[in-house]
């Protein structure tokens, strides 16, 4: 197998980019797959999407028109879900729809070819710039620096939010920290990693830890891992099999996630409790 | 009020309480002191407003109209976090999802948090707090078990594990042996009753199962429409006539082995 090929300057880009994506997107997933909000992903992603086509349409940034939105749709959740008395995952469909429609509303002033706006739903981890890695490395170190300092308050508000509450700790503002944090690493992603494909980078390694562990330490270390993981393996087999690496990524991860399932210890522990129930009720009834 | 709270040792007292969520009136105009050292039962039927009357007092429900102080503070906006650290708080059982990451004694540790404030981590302290707080409501041997792997009866052990693990001066209840089974009732009932006693607790315990009232009330508060219907002693509250009143439904009431047990009649 020649290898030359991780020499490139580019390769390596694409090697940091998935380790520091992997890293944050799965760290974020942790939340994500804990407080049962899946869909947060591709709301968040749309947004920043629509964020990064104003941008272009009206002559700023468009990573920074990607972050107003992103971070503006994160604020919005929590309090529409609130007022309009919904659970948070309607709220974030709400808001997921009207971003997406949003987003082909501009796409649709803009004129010539977009093609370099639909790039970002698929993403080019492969011709990553110097900005988006710095980016991608800051937010990563931002999101793993909160949760290490936060780590007993984001415990207890994941477990139950009014016990968090009934013991003094603010929960409005850490699920308000959360949400920022995923709609910060959804920005940053949004170049090198794409819009669709960050779904899969977020809920695929978090899922997968799940699977194995009881331990909220070890499902953040073990998601963290997998993450990585998914993204090298993608890179490796697009480069192999001359297949796009951004579906690579996906296929990885979902590879890992299937394995995770298939090997679950909770699912071992389940059999041994329903094949041990006969013999405690029969101890029970001897007594 | 703080002299008010160091002379009578009135830990809290509620003047005029109205609390509404939307279009309904969840508290009309109650008012309430409650003294150091009571252990105080709150019975009434569903949506009379006992467990609004319980987050009231920890800061988790919102006043209209009135005033609230607990343990000599007045309870507002934006102060009642200082508050919530001094109250232990246990609900009624949770559905926990049994593949949640969390054990037993992570569990019981949230209450140290209230201690620790930001920043800080558990130490040694903390963990010998926990450990003993769990060996107090008999969860030791399951205390590395994920939490959602033990039974209702045992959940809510640990949930008042939690409670006593931040070392509070006040112990609320809501409704904390609700759906769990006789033998679990009658431990978790046995074990409120003993930690209120070696912990020097002021204890609220709400319930709207009669049955599930520990027999060491030192009073009974009765709600009924989001009021405070009347309150008593338990020998003066709980009769036959009272109860059907305040349920709307009759009840019986039967001695047995030195305990009053509680029928739907008819």
């Amino acid at each position: 197998m020649d290898l030359s090929i991780f020499g490139y300057q580019f390769m390596q880009n694409a090697i940091l980019a998935a380790f520091l994506g992997g890293v944050a997107c799965a760290t974020v997933g942790v939340f994500v797959v804990l407080m049962g909000i899946s869909f947060i992903g591709v709301c968040l992603a749309h947004a920043a999407f629509a964020g990064a086509i104003l941008g272009v349409l009206l002559g700023f940034n468009p990573l920074l028109g990607a972050f107003i939105f992103s971070l503006g749709t994160a604020a919005i959740i929590g309090p529409l879900a609130t007022r309009g008395e919904l659970n948070l995952d309607t709220s974030i469909g709400v808001l997921f729809s009207l971003m997406l429609g949003l987003a082909f509303i501009l796409m649709g002033l803009m004129s010539g070819p977009k093609t370099q706006m639909l790039s970002l739903l698929w993403g080019s981890i492969l011709t990553v710039s110097k900005t988006d890695l710095i980016l991608l490395g800051v937010v990563a170190a931002i999101v793993v620096g909160l949760v290490t300092l936060f780590y007993k308050e984001i415990q207890a508000v994941l477990f139950n939010r009014d016990i968090a509450l009934a013991v003094g700790i603010p929960a409005g503002l850490i699920i308000y920290g959360i949400l920022f944090l995923t709609g910060s690493t959804i920005t940053v992603s949004l170049s090198p990693i794409g819009g669709l494909l960050i779904f899969s980078l977020i809920i695929n390694p978090a899922a997968a830890a799940y699977q194995l562990t009881y331990s909220l330490k070890k499902m953040f270390l073990l998601a963290a891992i997998f993450g990585i993981v998914s993204g090298w393996i993608g890179l490796l087999a697009s480069y192999l099999f001359n297949v796009p690496s951004g579906a690579a990524i996906i296929v990885a991860s979902s590879l890992i996630f299937g394995l995770a399932a298939l090997f679950s210890p909770k699912r071992k522990i389940k059999r041994w409790q329903v094949r041990d129930e006969p013999s405690r009720v029969f101890q029970s009834t001897g007594k | 009020m703080r002299n008010l709270y160091e002379m009578n040792n009135t830990v809290v007292k509620i003047e005029n309480a109205v609390v509404s969520y939307r279009e309904d009136v969840a508290l009309r105009d109650v008012s309430l002191e409650v003294k150091r050292g009571e252990f105080v039962g709150v019975i009434g039927p569903n949506g009379a407003g006992k467990t609004t009357l319980i987050t009231l007092i920890n800061g988790l429900g919102k006043l209209v109209q009135g005033r609230v102080w607990v343990l000599g503070h007045s309870i507002r906006k934006g102060s009642v976090n200082g508050i919530r650290k001094r109250v232990g708080y246990v609900a009624q059982l949770q559905n926990i999802d049994p593949r949640m990451p969390i054990s037993v004694e992570e569990v019981a540790m949230i209450g140290r948090y209230s201690q620790l404030g930001t920043f800080r981590r558990p130490g040694k302290a903390d963990r010998d707090i926990v450990d003993e707080m769990i060996e107090l409501v008999g969860m030791s041997h399951l205390a590395k078990r994920p939490i959602g792997h033990l039974s209702g009866g045992e959940q809510q052990r640990v949930a008042i594990a939690r409670a006593l693990a931040q070392e509070p001066e006040m112990l609320l209840l809501d409704e904390p042996t609700a759906s769990l089974d006789w033998r679990a009732q009658k431990e978790i009932m046995e074990l409120v009753k003993k930690v209120h006693e070696t912990r020097n607790l002021t204890t609220l315990f709400v319930t709207h199962d009669l049955n599930a009232l520990p027999d060491t009330c030192d009073r009974l508060v009765l709600m009924k429409a989001g009021r405070i219907w009347q309150q008593g002693t338990a020998e003066e509250m709980l009769q036959q006539d009272i109860l059907s009143q305040l349920y709307d439904a009759p009840i019986t009431t039967r001695e047995h082995e030195g305990r009053k047990i509680f029928l739907k009649a008819g």
